[in-house]
């Protein structure tokens, strides 16, 4: 009885989680007619129309592309510019540690709406409005601060002998680091990447911004300003948007337990 | 005899050659150059008045505050960010806090409840308010029809802002829920059975063992939530856009609108920066907190 009760609770978690995925799921498959009535609840019966149409009618697969590429590039640079600084915290026993570490969580905490006016009229003077190279460089920057923060806790799980070891045997800083530590911070490096690739997938702020055409133009933005003639078109946004999320779903159960230690590995170790 | 120079070890020269901080060099770089650098440059804004359309840029020193100060707009987003941060933040915290004691067991599935707990968090802010706004749609929304109501949700005064903040608890009760799961691993087990055998009710272990140890990380993911809640901008702007007539306007959009819909850089800078000091301030009051709870 107990246990029905506990089972009972479990799902009702599951349905508040799922539920506005699942009704976007629902929506994206009816008909446009059927999306002005209600009941009935179910698309009867479901079609696949409004993927069709966000994919010939909208450069959609352009604005995915645009997400992909600017989220992959800055994972890399934040991973590989974040890993090196992590590593120097972590293990090289550097003076004013704590000192930097406080310092990027300070800059993380940084509300966006305060950075947006200057990094505009820069990236303006740089004629660098509306390129990928904006939004790259951007991400790269307001991830690293996150990055080296949780890259630096996994840093400090591994034993300083493993590294003192790799230098006796004649590796220099910098090939103990990628020859011996990084591979150990695997799973670290994953967590972080993870994290990072989902903010640069997620943003909107700066892309909003940034960009002002489907040459640049990221998902959020592209969802955010989704064209109709006269009205919503609610069908193809729910189709839109479960193309979208499914890649975000697909990353929290492939890997929910990585994606947990990162989100934890700042806030329960100090 | 005594020796007058000490000989370095072999572990101290190792350390000493490595020169850590090259390593920190690009990441010290690239956060100089692109927050650093806009952060002096925002509040330098902040002091001018400069407007995009006929490139007007004057040096007014604090004019722009003055101005926030009688600025009847500012004070009614202040207003709705602190009530949107306030009520959220606090859902938040009790909700995850609850999730997080259920999810805590032992049981079959753990891990894939808990991709599902992530899964409101992992989607994109922008598509999850697209997912509600058609949810709360008046005509045909599926709130209306489960609860057989017709509430205007998103274009009423009474409703809007509230909707905003249904969303955003949503979206973000995960996240304070897999923090807090995290924390309650760190408990002793002990503890729960020294409770037990002293006879203590549940209630009173939660309050006497649970929430005691769980305070400091209580406290880390109020400040993370808090901070993040009082910069809310996409949630609103794509649910309400600010309206209806201001009533779900925050400081961040009110700024963005000031910034980006009428190119007055120096009046928007001063806004975004009021929110920095803002959220500033919020952090140190918690910090304080903080400390004063672990010595």
């Amino acid at each position: 009885m107990k246990r029905a009760g506990f089972y009972l609770l479990l799902a009702l978690v599951a349905l508040y989680c799922l539920g506005p995925f699942l009704w976007q799921l629902i929506t994206s498959l009816k008909p446009a007619a059927e999306l002005t009535h209600l009941p009935p609840l179910l698309p009867a019966p479901p079609t696949g129309t409004h993927y069709v149409a966000i994919f010939e009618g909208y450069p959609f697969l352009r604005i995915i592309a645009n997400s992909a590429i600017v989220a992959a590039a800055s994972t890399l640079l934040a991973l590989a510019v974040g890993s090196l600084a992590a590593f120097a915290l972590a293990q090289l026993r550097m003076r004013g540690t704590m000192v930097l570490l406080t310092f990027a969580l300070g800059i993380s905490m940084f509300p966006p709406i305060a950075t947006v006016s200057p990094l505009y009229l820069l990236i303006r003077a740089a004629h660098m409005r509306d390129t990928l190279w904006a939004l790259i460089m951007t991400y790269t920057t307001f991830a690293l601060p996150l990055a080296i923060w949780v890259l630096t806790s996994f840093f400090r799980g591994i034993p300083r002998e493993i590294y003192l070891a790799a230098r006796v045997d004649g590796c220099t800083a910098l090939q103990a680091f990628y020859k011996v530590i990084l591979p150990l911070a695997a799973p670290g490096l994953a967590a972080t990447g993870i994290l990072v690739f989902i903010f640069a997938w997620n943003e909107f702020l700066y892309a909003l911004t940034f960009t002002a055409t489907t040459a640049s133009r990221t998902i959020p933005v592209g969802i955010a300003l989704f064209p109709g003639l006269h009205e919503v078109p609610w069908g193809e946004i729910a189709a839109a948007s479960v193309v979208v999320t499914i890649p975000v779903v697909v990353l929290a159960f492939a890997f929910q337990r990585r994606i947990v230690e990162g989100l934890t590995a700042g806030a329960v170790k100090g | 005899m005594g020796r007058l120079v000490s000989i370095p070890s072999t572990w101290e020269l190792l350390v000493r050659d490595s020169r850590p901080a090259l390593f920190v060099l690009p990441a010290g770089l690239i956060i100089g150059a692109i927050t650093v650098y806009p952060i002096l440059y925002v509040l330098w804004l902040s002091l001018h008045e400069r407007l995009l359309i006929g490139n007007v840029s004057r040096f007014i020193g604090l004019e722009n505050f003055a101005r926030l100060w009688n600025d009847a707009r500012f004070w009614n987003a202040l207003g709705n960010t602190l009530y949107f941060t306030s009520v959220s933040v606090a859902l938040e915290v009790v909700l995850g806090l609850a999730i997080a004691m259920l999810l805590h067991r032992a049981f079959k599935g753990k891990g894939f409840m808990r991709a599902i707990v992530l899964i409101p968090w992992a989607i994109p802010t922008v598509v999850a308010a697209k997912m509600w706004e058609w949810m709360y749609n008046g005509d045909f929304g599926v709130f209306n029809y489960l609860l057989g109501a017709h509430i205007n949700w998103l274009g009423s005064a009474a409703w809007a802002l509230n909707a905003a903040i249904f969303l955003d608890v949503w979206k973000t009760t995960p996240f304070v829920a897999l923090l807090l799961m995290a924390g309650l691993h760190t408990i002793p087990k002990e503890l729960y059975q020294a409770a037990k055998v002293d006879g203590a009710s549940p209630w009173v272990t939660f309050l006497r063992v649970t929430l005691p140890l769980l305070r400091p990380l209580l406290l880390v993911v109020l400040i993370f939530r808090t901070i993040d809640a009082f910069r809310v901008f996409d949630t609103i702007y794509v649910l309400t856009g600010g309206g209806p007539g201001n009533t779900t306007e925050t400081l961040s959009i009110y700024a963005y609108k000031v910034l980006f819909q009428t190119l007055q850089f120096g009046y928007g800078s001063t806004l975004a920066v009021t929110v920095f000091f803002l959220v500033g301030l919020i952090t140190l009051v918690y910090v304080r907190a903080l400390r004063a709870g672990t010595t």
